[in-house]
């Protein structure tokens, strides 16, 4: 009989389900290793067929998406009830990703700047979807929507997590040869698919070339190929990212925008942002005081307009302080 | 009861930790017990010890160094003034207010004017109340280490 295996989306985008066909006509192979008991993005099922099965009767789940809404929390619980081996896949179930930025602000928040003051938004009636509505025909109910977002780690236990938004093709090869492979499992809590080291050791760009002596973003300015973007004054986030995707964004002329995580060791990928950043100024000359030097680092600091949105793109949810406080 | 902030210190060994034990020896007052943690060098606090002491309940956090020019490693200061302006800014998106964190650089002789920072902070902590609880962080925290 074939391994079972299941693949799920909770606060996400569905590019990690893509990601799966990144590993090409691998995936006929992978078709026929496993049997594909739940996919809502493959094939059809329903949470009612996944409650049926037994505990621990699926062998490998791959859960994707963050934890925004009590549905995403049930499935969690179910899955992992279900599952002998549950995979937190790609940066969404791993760290939160772009849904963990929500952190930042409250969920009333939100209910207010997407029902209540958004332009295109026409809702007289100030109407706010709640999670339980009485209508004609009875009560039509909507998931709760959570007061944070968390990662699927911090809602289960996890086995193994595999970083990327969404995960390299290359990398998704190896995690899945590691299932298939025959080997014995690496120990649980493993990340899988990715590099041990930061992001710039396999970055191509030259570096120690310069300081930065101002931010850029994007549309301001085109880089120089081949020297280190952070030196350019682009907020290139290798340092303070895992590698293993191969460097392809900065490779591309694009500045890193940290979607493997913090690397191994580092449990704030924003603070060790910061960390990178504080020490590779100019110092400038010597006679400067801390007065005159403060107002020139601010002056600099003006180009990083939103540090939270960028340093957190993907990792917020996990950081230090998981969001705003007091939210 | 006043609300008395607790302050964690994370001071130079060569300058600010030496500030700080000369104002006892001085037997300044200081209105407050800062919670001092010894470093080698200014540049050696990480970002993420300022974020963590703030997850464990520190109301504010001073961290201090030698004079600009004067560190003994020669530019540790200057990187732990470029990371504190950065870290200030994100800060206030994290909803932590700019008053709960201080560079403060002082040179080993200076013992009034680290009491006179220390004081200074305390009365703005006093003003300000405890950080807002960060219960969404600290619940998911809870949750990730209770996870069987």
């Amino acid at each position: 009989m074939k391994p079972k295996f299941a693949m799920y989306w909770a606060s996400g985008c569905g590019g990690c389900e893509i990601s799966l066909l990144e590993i090409h006509d691998q995936i006929l192979r992978f078709a026929e290793v496993f049997e594909i008991v739940f996919c809502p993005c493959l094939v059809d099922g329903k949470k009612e067929d996944l409650a049926k099965l037994g505990d621990g009767a699926i062998d490998l789940t791959f859960f994707n998406g963050a934890i925004r809404n009590q549905e995403d929390e049930d499935m969690a619980r179910l899955l992992r009830t279900k599952s002998r081996i549950l995979v937190a896949y790609g940066s969404c179930a791993m760290e939160g990703c772009v849904p963990g930025l929500s952190n930042l602000s409250t969920a009333a928040d939100h209910f207010e700047a997407v029902y209540l003051k958004n332009h295109t938004t026409v809702n007289p009636e100030a109407v706010i979807p709640g999670s339980r509505s009485e209508v004609a025909e009875g009560i039509l109910s909507l998931p709760v929507f959570a007061a944070s977002v968390r990662s699927l780690d911090q809602v289960v236990a996890v086995d193994y997590l595999v970083p990327g938004c969404p995960p390299e093709g290359v990398q998704v090869e190896k995690v899945i040869e590691t299932f298939v492979g025959g080997s014995p499992l690496p120990p649980s809590g493993s990340l899988l698919g990715a590099g041990e080291r930061a992001l710039c050791e396999e970055c191509p760009r030259v570096r120690n070339v310069r300081r930065p002596t101002r931010f850029y973003r994007a549309h301001q300015q085109i880089p120089e190929e081949g020297v280190c973007l952070l030196e350019q004054g682009f907020i290139c986030l290798g340092p303070a990212t895992r590698s293993g995707c191969g460097a392809r964004c900065p490779r591309n002329n694009m500045v890193c925008i940290g979607c493997y995580g913090p690397p191994p060791g580092v449990d704030d990928q924003g603070a060790q942002m910061i960390a990178a950043l504080g020490s590779m100024l100019d110092p400038g000359k010597d006679c400067d005081g801390e007065v005159e030097r403060t107002q020139r680092l601010d002056e600099l600091f003006s180009g990083i307009v939103d540090p939270a949105g960028t340093f957190y793109t993907f990792s917020l949810a996990k950081s230090m302080l998981g969001g705003k406080v007091g939210r | 009861m006043e609300f008395e902030p607790i302050i964690v210190g994370f001071l130079c060994n060569w300058c600010a930790y030496r500030a700080a034990d000369l104002a006892g020896t001085m037997r300044l007052r200081s209105p407050n017990d800062v919670r001092i943690i010894r470093v080698l060098c200014s540049g050696a606090v990480e970002p993420r010890f300022v974020l963590k002491a703030f997850r464990e309940g520190a109301d504010g956090v001073i961290i201090g160094g030698c004079h600009l020019g004067g560190c003994h490693y020669s530019k540790g200061n200057l990187s732990a003034l470029g990371r504190a302006r950065l870290l200030l800014k994100l800060m206030g998106q994290l909803g932590i207010d700019q008053a709960r964190f201080r560079l403060v650089l002082v040179s080993a002789s200076e013992a009034a004017a680290f009491v006179e920072a220390v004081g200074k902070m305390r009365n703005d902590l006093q003003k300000l109340g405890p950080v807002s609880s960060c219960s969404a962080g600290a619940a998911a925290i809870e949750a990730r280490e209770s996870v069987p």
